[in-house]
């Protein structure tokens, strides 16, 4: 069983095959599942993704605080406009991230990757590059246990909680994990992902929790759009050649320790940050009809 | 390692909009519901951490009420679980209170009928992922993602040995287990998770031993 990440590049360059290759079978090794089984699994929370990113993006989805919702489907318009600067693959990818978010902020059904708060940034870069690598269904499976294969370590060695570690460690881990699916599906290199993964999670590094209202709305959908460009910034700079000076490990292990000296107001008690500005407040009274005084 | 398996990380298939606060809180609910082992007629839930801080925004309170009810995750009668709750006749309490907790999303369940009640403290740690670590005083460590048997028996030599006995014979293998009680002597808990679902007749005999007082067993 691989316990960091430099075991994991290890084990797949040894046995020169795909990281999500090593995922799988580690997977049956601790399961005792077949091989059908475990991808079988997977298709199913890859068909939840895909459903949730479809409704996101065609549907008028809103949220029961009206706070979030439609913003996904207004992106996709924007698109078709063809007047958008930062090209279709990313604006895809940010639309498809939101979307999923949206869906997941009105209490409709998804895939938590890894966690719910986070579920946009895997499933929205996975179904933008979709448009563009045209993988097969079988290639798109591999990409999540790739994905997995990552969050598997983070939450492990760090945490993957925002009341644990703040937003680092639920948007900053997804980010980190698409990083380095994204180097697989386009014909990376194990070690790539890795560097993919310690690019996008550094520049995730302190981002704390801090919802307004205490709704997985306010940051969070927004949060997962830039979660989603940043992993496709961070694959095509790997995938370019450029290695993190700092190894993916020591980034691991910096989220966590920065994670533990964070102050519980900044680890999703919507005490600090956005949360506590004067719009956040208002907003908050609003949605429980709380004068805001007794706060 | 805490998460073993990659469906911790790419899964649960979950309404949302919180892993650790909606998913986390319907898996301590159900195990709660599994350990109680029917429906109960009141529950008291008392939230802790960011679990009391945002329970309203999270739909914390009714994913645990959920998870009461025997609903999974994904399940999406969870939205309405405090009306189902009131119409099955379930009285349903809830506070949010200040103490400060080893873990910052913790939740406190009390159900019971007019026979039986039963007290489970569990904390959501991330990704949906939860651990029961208090049941009825006893401290433990419960995952709820195997099978499980909780045996409540007299603190005394030979019991571990007699349960285990019974568990080879039927070739039913331990895959974590621990003992804890909470006075040398008296009362002790053993929890035993278990690779296959252990069947009426490994229980009925796990019953009988002299030494113990009670079994309960959760589903995978």
């Amino acid at each position: 069983m691989f316990r960091n990440v430099a075991e994991l590049i290890e084990l797949a360059e040894s046995k020169n095959c795909k990281i999500s290759e090593i995922m799988i079978q580690q997977e049956m090794d601790v399961t005792g599942r077949s091989r059908e089984e475990v991808l079988g699994f997977m298709d199913r929370n890859l068909r939840v993704m895909e459903e949730a990113v479809l409704r996101g993006i065609t549907e008028d989805v809103r949220s029961h605080s009206g706070l979030t919702g439609g913003d996904g489907k207004l992106l996709q318009t924007y698109i078709k406009s063809g007047k958008s600067l930062s090209g279709e693959l990313m604006l895809d990818a940010v639309s498809k991230a939101m979307a999923t978010n949206e869906v997941n902020a009105a209490m409709g059904t998804i895939c938590a990757t890894p966690t719910a708060g986070s579920a946009g940034v895997v499933p929205g870069t996975l179904f933008a590059l979709k448009e563009k690598l045209n993988p097969t269904r079988e290639q798109m499976v591999e990409y999540l246990f790739a994905a997995g294969a990552f969050g598997f370590v983070v939450a492990n060695n760090a945490s993957i909680s925002g009341a644990a570690g703040g937003c680092q460690a639920e948007v900053g881990s997804a980010t980190g994990m698409a990083a380095a699916a994204i180097v697989e599906l386009a014909g990376g290199s194990p070690s790539q992902s890795a560097e993919a993964m310690a690019i996008a999670l550094k520049n995730m590094l302190g981002l704390v929790c801090d919802p307004v209202a205490g709704l997985v709305e306010v940051p969070c959908v927004k949060r997962n759009a830039m979660g989603a460009s940043n992993a496709i910034v961070a694959a095509d700079m790997a995938l370019a050649g450029i290695v993190s000076r700092i190894p993916c490990d020591e980034v691991i292990d910096a989220m966590y320790k920065i994670g533990l000296s964070m102050p519980s107001a900044l680890r999703e008690t919507a005490l600090g940050g956005l949360a506590a500005t004067p719009t956040g407040r208002e907003l908050e009274a609003k949605i429980f009809g709380i004068p805001l005084n007794e706060k | 390692m805490k998460y073993k398996s990659v469906f911790d990380i790419i899964g649960p298939i979950m309404i949302g909009p919180s892993s650790s606060h909606t998913a986390g809180a319907a898996r301590i609910g159900r195990v709660a519901r599994s350990l109680f082992g029917r429906k109960p007629k009141y529950a008291t839930i008392s939230f802790y951490g960011s679990f009391a801080k945002t329970y309203r925004g999270h739909g914390t309170d009714v994913a645990i009420v959920g998870g009461i009810l025997d609903y999974d995750t994904f399940d999406t009668r969870i939205v309405d679980a405090l009306t189902i709750a009131k119409q099955e006749g379930i009285e349903v309490k809830m506070t949010a209170e200040d103490a400060i907790t080893d873990h910052p999303n913790t939740a406190r369940v009390i159900i019971g009928d007019e026979t039986d009640r039963i007290e489970v403290v569990g904390i959501s740690i991330g990704g949906g992922k939860i651990e029961i670590t208090e049941l009825n005083g006893f401290e433990l460590r419960l995952s709820g993602n195997h099978p499980a048997l909780l045996i409540v028996h007299n603190d005394k030599y030979g019991a571990i040995a007699g349960v285990a006995n019974i568990l080879a014979k039927h070739e039913i293998n331990i895959g974590h287990m621990e003992v804890s009680r909470k006075e040398k002597g008296k009362e002790a808990l053993m929890v035993i998770e278990i690779d296959q679902n252990a069947d009426e007749i490994i229980i009925n005999e796990l019953n009988s031993l002299p030494i113990v007082q009670q079994v309960v067993k959760i589903h995978d």
